[in-house]
C-alpha cells in the first residue's frame, strides 16, 4: 500500500470509525457513598452505543474538524445581514469567569445580584441605545424576540378590546423570519411593495394600512442596506390606523448613537447580541435577541425583566406579561459578551462603530460599481448589495461569484437576498476589518470579473483548495443520510 | 421541449387527455426553474381536485412549488416513482415523470388550456 | 516629548485611522460622514447618548471581577442541591479547550458548505450522538433549549396528525407547557393536562407529551402511555434528561415518536440559564414536519465525502409564513460542547456518570427520610431528583441553609404541600451530602 499526500487523502473518518472498544478519554470517580438498590431490570438500558475514544483522539479529531472552517479569527467574512465583526476575546473569559458560569438560573435573587445587576445594566444600555426603555433580554434569539416583540403586539391590541388586528403588513424585501414569526402570532402576512429606489412604497402602504393591521414589520436598515427615507411619515400611517411599528433590529450595527429607533415612531424592536454586539455566532447559534418597547408596551415584555428594588435587584414578571418563552432568563453567557463589549466601548466607540462601518460599506461600493450593478444607486449604510446581472449575462451567477471568493480565502457575501433583487450578493464589511482588507477584498472582486471572461472554468470549478470541492445537495435531499450508522 | 399533443396551464403544468383520464406533470420550464426536483408530495388516490386548484408540493434544494392541478376531476392515480425518485421529473418531464391522473369531471375545462405555441409565447 | 500616557482615540476593536477614513471618504466622493447620513431624518441624528464611556481591558476585567464576586456559585465554596431543568455536572477538560477554537466560535451558519466541513461534520456527530442516545431513527442539529423543544415537538405532533389539542402530562414542569403556551396561544391550540395513571385519554388530542423522569424526579411509564397514546391515534413525546439514558431505556425502545430534551447536562455550563441547547430527535417518517436545521451527509465533485444543510424547504428562509417554525439557529456552540461531552465520557463515562448520579441521589434521599420531621416523598423509581416534604415552609429552611452557605433544593410547595425538591448529582461528595442532611437535621431541631 502506498500512502499519499495532500487534500484527497484527509482523515475522513468519523468519531464511531475510529472507536475502540475500551478506550477512554476520561475517568469517572469511583462512588463514595454505599452501595444502593437499583431499579427494576426492565427500565434499565441494554446497550448504549457511544464511541469509545482516547483523550487525545477527543482533541485532535475536534481540532482538525475546526482547521476546515472559515471563520471571523481567520477570513475575512464580508456575509451580508450577519455582522461578522470581531468577537473580543476577553468578552469569552469573563462570561467564562467563576461566579458566573457556574450559577443556577432558580438560585434566590440575594445570592446572585452581581449577575442581576449585569442584566439590569444591559437592559438600561439597550433601552438607552433604541430609546425604547422596556427591555426583556429573555429571547433567545433574533427570530424569538420578534416573536416576543408580536406577542407584545398582540398582547396590547388584545387589552384595548382591539382584537380585530390581525394582519402584519410585511417588505417584499423582508428576511422570511419575519412572516415566519408572524403566522407563529397567528397573524396573516400581507405583503408591501419595494419603489424602485429600494424603498417602502409608501402609496401602496397607505392603501394596506388599516383597522385590521397590527404591526407593521420594518426592517431599519432595510434588507437592501438602506435607511428609509420616508420613515417618519411610515410610522405616521401606520400609527393613525392604529397599528404599531416593529422595527427588525438586524441591522442595528448601522445606527448605534447616530439615530434611535424609538426617536422615529418604532414601538417595538428586537436586538441580536450577536450581530451589532459582537458575541461569537458559534457555527449557528448560540444567540440572543432582546426585546425592546415603548414605555407603555412594557407591562406586556416576556418574563424575566431585572429590576432594582429597595432590597436589590430582582427578576420580575412585568404586569401584563406574555409569558415565558423559554426555559429561563435568556442567553445570560451572551448578554454578559455583550455587556462586556458596550462597556468596553462606551459612548464615543459605539459611535465609531457605525461611523466605520457605514464608510467601508460605501467605500467598497463606490469601488465596484463601475464593475457590479448595484441594487440601489445611492449612498448605502453599513452593507451594500450588488447585484451580478451582468456577470450572469457572461454565464456567471452570483452563486459562482461566492464560491471563487472562497478561493481567495474570502468567505463569501449572502447570496440570493433580498429576493427582490438578481443574483443578489450583500456585502458587510463591518467597521473590524482593516483598509488594506477592503482593498484586498475589492481587488479580489475585480479579478473575479476579470477571470469571467479570461478563464471562466476557474470560477465555475470553484472552490478548488478547500477540503470539499462543490457538493452533491440534490441527493443529500433525496436520500438523506442524517447520522453515522455501521453497515456503511 | 413543448410536445405539440400536450395542453398547458399558465401555472406551467402540462396535460395529456387520454379519453376522460388527464395525466399531469410540469413542465421543462418549471422544471428548470426549479433546478433539481428532491421532493414531491402528493394527493392520495381518490381525492378530489378542483380545476387550478392545488393538488400538491413540489420542492428543489431550495425551493418549494405549490402544484396547481389544470383540470378538475378524481385523482384516480399517483406517481409513486416520482414520490421514490424525484429525479425522474427533470430527466422525463413529458413521460415517466408525471404527476398524478386525473379522472376529467368536465372536458369542457380543457378548452381553458393553452397549446404548446401559445404556453411557449407566455415563457418569453 | 514622548507620551507615556493613553491619548489615543482609536479603539483597539475599530482599525481605521482618521486617514485613512478620509481617505475612503474621498473614494466615496464626500466630505464628511454626515453626506452619507441624508436619509436619516435630521432633527433625530446623532442623538445624546447617556452612556459611560469605553473602559480598557483591563478596567473591564476589574469590573467583572466584582459582579462574579457578587454571586454565590460552588467557585465560592456554596453548596448546591438545586436541578430542576439545570443540572450542575463536571466539564470535562476537552469540552473548554475545544471550546477555545476559534474557528468553531467565530463561524457563521454553514450556508457555504466548503467552507464550513469542520461545523458541518460535527453537526453530523451531534446528530448521531443524539439519535445513539435517545434510540431514535433521526435527529435535528439543536434546538434553543429543552423547554422550546418540546413546544415545537408538541407543535409538530399536531401538524402531523392535524389535531388542535395537545396532551401534556400533569407531572411536567410547568416551564414546559408554560413555553408551549406561548408558542401555540396564537395558533388555535389548546392544552390538555393528562394524569400519569390515566387510562383513557381524550381521542382527538394531537400527543401525549411526557417529562421522563418527570418535574419531580420519577420515572414515568413511558410503554403505557405511548400505547395509550397510538391506540387513540396520537403520537408519544417524550421529554427526557439524557443523564438518566446513561440508565434507563431510550425512548426509541417505547415506540415514542418524538424526543425532546434539554442538553445542558451534557458539558454545558449552567450560567444562569443559558445558552444552552434543545435537543429534538424523532421517527424517519416524520422528519418533513421535524423543525430546526439538519445536515446530511453527501460527496462533492470529486466523489469526496462531505456534509451539507440539508431538507432546508422546511424552513423559513425558503417557506416563510408556511414554515415548520421560525427558527434559524441550532444553537451550534453549544451542540459542539455536548458532542464533545459525549466522545470524551463515551460508551463508558455516560454510564458511570448517570450511576453515580443514581447512587449519591438515593443515599440523600434515604438519610433525609431518616431525618425527624422531613420525609422523602416520591414514590416508584427516581433517577437524581426528589421532593422532600419539610417540616415547615422550604423557603425558611432554605433561607437557614444558605447562612450555611448551602443552596438548598428548590421550593416547590407551590406544587406539593411543604414540598423541596432536591438534585443530587455526582459533583456532590459523601462528605458534601452529609453536611448538607446535617444542616437539614441541626434546623428542624431548632425549629
Amino acid at each position: 500500500m502506498t500512502i499519499t499526500t495532500g487534500a484527497n487523502e484527509i482523515d475522513r473518518r468519523l468519531l464511531m470509525d475510529r472507536s475502540m472498544a475500551g478506550r477512554k478519554a476520561f475517568t469517572v470517580p469511583i462512588s463514595d457513598v454505599p452501595d444502593q438498590d437499583l431499579p427494576n431490570d426492565e427500565l434499565l438500558r441494554d446497550d448504549l452505543e457511544l464511541p469509545e475514544v482516547s483523550q487525545l483522539e477527543v482533541i485532535r479529531y475536534f481540532s482538525v474538524l475546526s482547521q476546515r472552517n472559515f471563520s471571523i479569527d481567520t477570513n475575512f467574512y464580508p456575509l451580508g445581514s450577519c455582522t461578522m465583526k470581531y468577537n473580543p476575546k476577553i468578552n469569552d473569559e469573563l462570561a467564562s469567569l467563576p461566579g458566573l458560569a457556574d450559577i443556577h438560573p432558580l438560585q434566590p435573587d440575594e445570592t446572585v445580584q452581581g449577575a442581576l445587576r449585569l442584566l439590569k445594566d444591559l437592559q438600561d444600555c439597550l433601552g438607552e441605545i433604541t430609546a425604547l426603555p422596556g427591555v426583556s433580554l429573555a429571547p433567545l434569539a433574533g427570530a424569538q424576540g420578534e416573536y416576543a416583540g408580536l406577542l407584545v403586539a398582540r398582547a396590547y391590541h388584545d387589552s384595548r378590546g382591539d382584537s380585530a388586528r390581525t394582519v402584519a403588513i410585511v417588505p417584499d424585501s423582508a428576511h422570511g423570519t419575519n412572516p415566519a414569526s408572524a403566522a407563529m402570532a397567528g397573524l396573516d402576512v400581507v405583503t408591501v411593495r419595494s419603489n424602485e429606489h429600494g424603498n417602502i412604497d409608501v402609496q401602496n402602504l397607505r392603501e394596506l394600512a388599516n383597522e385590521n393591521t397590527a404591526v407593521f414589520m420594518l426592517t431599519i436598515p432595510s434588507t437592501l442596506g438602506l435607511f428609509e427615507p420616508n420613515i417618519l411619515e411610515i410610522t405616521k400611517i401606520i400609527h393613525d390606523a392604529g397599528g404599531l411599528v416593529y422595527a427588525d433590529g438586524a441591522n442595528l450595527n448601522a445606527l448605534l448613537g447616530l439615530v434611535k429607533l424609538g426617536d422615529l415612531g418604532v414601538d417595538i424592536c428586537h436586538s441580536n447580541l450577536h450581530k451589532t454586539f459582537s458575541t461569537p455566532h458559534g457555527g449557528g447559534g448560540p444567540g440572543s435577541g432582546p426585546v425592546m418597547v415603548a414605555e407603555e408596551l412594557s407591562e406586556f415584555l416576556p418574563k424575566p425583566v431585572a429590576e432594582l428594588t429597595d432590597d436589590g435587584y430582582v427578576l420580575a414578571t412585568p404586569k401584563n406579561s406574555i409569558g415565558s418563552i423559554n426555559g429561563f432568563h435568556g442567553s445570560f453567557s451572551i448578554a454578559a459578551r455583550a455587556y462586556a463589549y458596550i462597556k468596553a466601548l462606551g459612548i464615543e466607540g459605539l459611535q465609531s462603530v457605525s461611523e466605520n462601518a457605514i464608510i467601508g460599506a460605501n467605500y467598497i461600493q463606490a469601488k465596484l460599481k463601475d464593475k457590479y450593478n448595484l441594487a440601489a444607486d445611492r449612498y448605502c449604510m453599513h452593507e451594500t448589495v450588488l447585484s451580478a446581472t451582468r456577470q450572469k449575462k457572461r454565464g456567471v451567477g452570483g452563486l459562482d461569484i461566492a464560491k471563487r471568493l472562497l478561493d481567495f480565502g474570502i468567505h463569501a457575501p449572502t447570496m440570493y437576498f433580498p429576493l427582490i433583487v438578481d443574483e443578489a450578493l450583500m456585502i458587510e464589511p463591518t467597521e473590524s476589518e482593516s483598509k488594506e482588507t477592503l482593498d484586498h477584498f475589492i481587488a479580489v472582486m475585480r479579478q473575479i470579473d476579470d477571470e469571467i471572461d479570461s478563464s471562466p472554468e476557474l470560477i465555475h470549478e470553484a472552490p478548488h483548495d478547500l477540503p470539499v470541492t462543490r457538493l452533491d445537495e440534490a441527493t443529500a435531499a433525496r436520500k438523506p443520510i442524517l447520522r453515522w450508522s455501521a453497515d456503511e | 421541449m413543448y410536445p405539440e399533443d400536450l395542453k398547458y396551464s399558465k401555472e406551467h403544468e402540462w396535460v395529456r387527455v387520454n379519453g376522460n383520464i388527464a395525466e399531469i406533470g410540469i413542465t421543462v420550464f418549471a422544471q428548470e426553474s426549479l433546478g433539481d426536483v428532491v421532493f414531491v408530495d402528493l394527493p392520495a388516490v381518490g381525492s378530489e381536485v378542483e380545476q387550478f386548484a392545488k393538488f400538491g408540493e413540489i420542492e428543489s434544494v431550495k425551493a418549494v412549488s405549490d402544484l396547481f392541478s389544470p383540470v378538475g376531476g378524481t385523482i384516480v392515480e399517483v406517481n409513486d416513482s416520482a414520490t421514490d425518485s424525484p429525479e425522474v421529473v427533470n430527466d422525463d418531464t413529458y413521460g415517466s415523470g408525471w404527476l398524478i391522473k386525473v379522472e376529467l369531471s368536465d372536458t369542457a375545462q380543457l378548452d381553458e388550456l393553452m397549446d404548446a405555441t401559445t404556453y411557449e409565447g407566455t415563457l418569453e | 516629548m514622548a507620551s507615556y500616557l493613553n491619548t489615543s482615540a482609536n479603539h483597539p476593536y475599530i482599525p481605521s485611522t482618521d486617514s485613512e477614513r478620509a481617505e475612503m471618504l474621498g473614494v466615496i466622493g464626500v466630505d464628511s460622514l454626515d453626506d452619507l447620513l441624508g436619509d436619516i431624518p435630521l432633527e433625530h441624528r446623532h442623538p445624546a447618548l447617556n452612556l459611560a464611556h469605553g473602559l480598557s481591558e483591563q478596567e473591564l476585567s476589574t469590573l467583572f471581577g466584582s459582579i462574579a464576586a457578587q454571586n454565590a456559585s460552588p467557585s465560592n465554596r456554596y453548596l448546591s442541591f438545586l436541578g430542576a431543568g439545570a443540572y450542575q455536572h463536571y466539564i470535562p477538560s476537552t469540552v473548554r479547550s475545544i471550546l477555545q477554537r476559534g474557528e468553531f466560535v467565530t463561524a457563521y451558519t454553514p450556508y457555504q458548505p466548503e467552507a464550513a466541513q469542520g461545523t458541518l461534520q460535527v453537526g453530523f456527530e451531534f446528530q448521531t450522538v443524539i439519535c445513539q442516545l435517545t434510540g431514535m431513527e433521526v435527529a435535528n442539529a439543536g434546538m434553543y433549549d429543552g423547554p422550546t423543544a418540546f413546544a415545537e415537538a408538541c407543535l409538530m405532533a399536531a401538524r402531523v396528525t392535524r389535531r388542535t389539542k395537545v396532551g401534556v402530562l400533569t407531572s411536567a414542569d410547568r416551564r414546559l407547557s408554560e413555553t408551549f403556551f406561548a408558542y401555540s396561544k396564537h395558533q388555535g391550540i389548546q392544552l390538555v393536562e393528562i394524569a400519569p395513571d390515566a387510562n383513557d385519554i381524550p381521542d382527538d388530542i394531537a400527543c401525549i407529551g411526557i417529562q421522563s423522569p418527570n418535574f419531580f424526579g420519577g420515572i414515568e411509564d413511558v410503554e403505557r402511555l405511548t400505547k395509550l397514546a397510538h391506540e387513540n391515534g396520537a403520537l408519544s413525546v417524550v421529554h427526557v434528561n439524557p443523564t438518566s439514558l446513561g440508565m434507563f431505556k431510550a425512548p426509541g425502545e417505547y415506540d415514542v415518536d418524538i424526543v425532546t430534551a434539554e442538553g445542558q447536562p451534557f458539558g454545558v455550563p449552567m450560567a444562569f440559564g443559558g445558552p444552552y441547547v434543545g435537543l429534538f430527535a424523532c421517527k424517519k417518517a416524520h422528519i418533513r414536519q421535524m423543525p430546526g436545521r439538519i445536515i446530511g451527509r453527501t460527496t462533492d465533485t470529486n466523489g469526496r465525502t462531505g456534509y451539507a444543510l440539508t431538507l432546508q424547504t422546511r424552513e423559513q428562509h425558503i417557506r416563510r409564513e408556511r414554515a415548520t417554525s421560525n427558527i434559524c439557529t441550532s444553537t451550534q456552540l453549544i451542540g459542539l460542547m455536548v458532542t464533545v461531552y459525549a466522545a470524551t465520557l463515551g460508551k463508558q463515562g455516560i454510564k458511570e456518570v448517570a450511576g453515580l448520579c443514581y447512587q449519591k441521589a438515593h443515599y440523600a434521599a434515604s438519610k433525609i427520610d431518616k431525618l425527624d420531621g422531613y420525609s422523602v416523598k416520591s414514590n416508584g423509581t427516581f433517577f437524581h431528583e426528589f421532593v422532600v416534604k419539610c417540616p415547615t415552609s422550604p423557603a425558611s429552611i432554605n433561607s437557614a441553609l444558605l447562612d450555611q452557605k448551602i443552596i438548598g433544593g428548590l421550593d416547590i410547595s407551590d406544587r406539593s404541600d411543604n414540598g423541596m425538591l432536591v438534585c443530587v448529582t455526582e459533583t456532590s461528595s459523601k462528605d458534601d451530602i452529609d453536611r448538607f442532611v446535617s444542616a437539614l437535621s441541626q434546623i428542624v431541631a431548632a425549629l
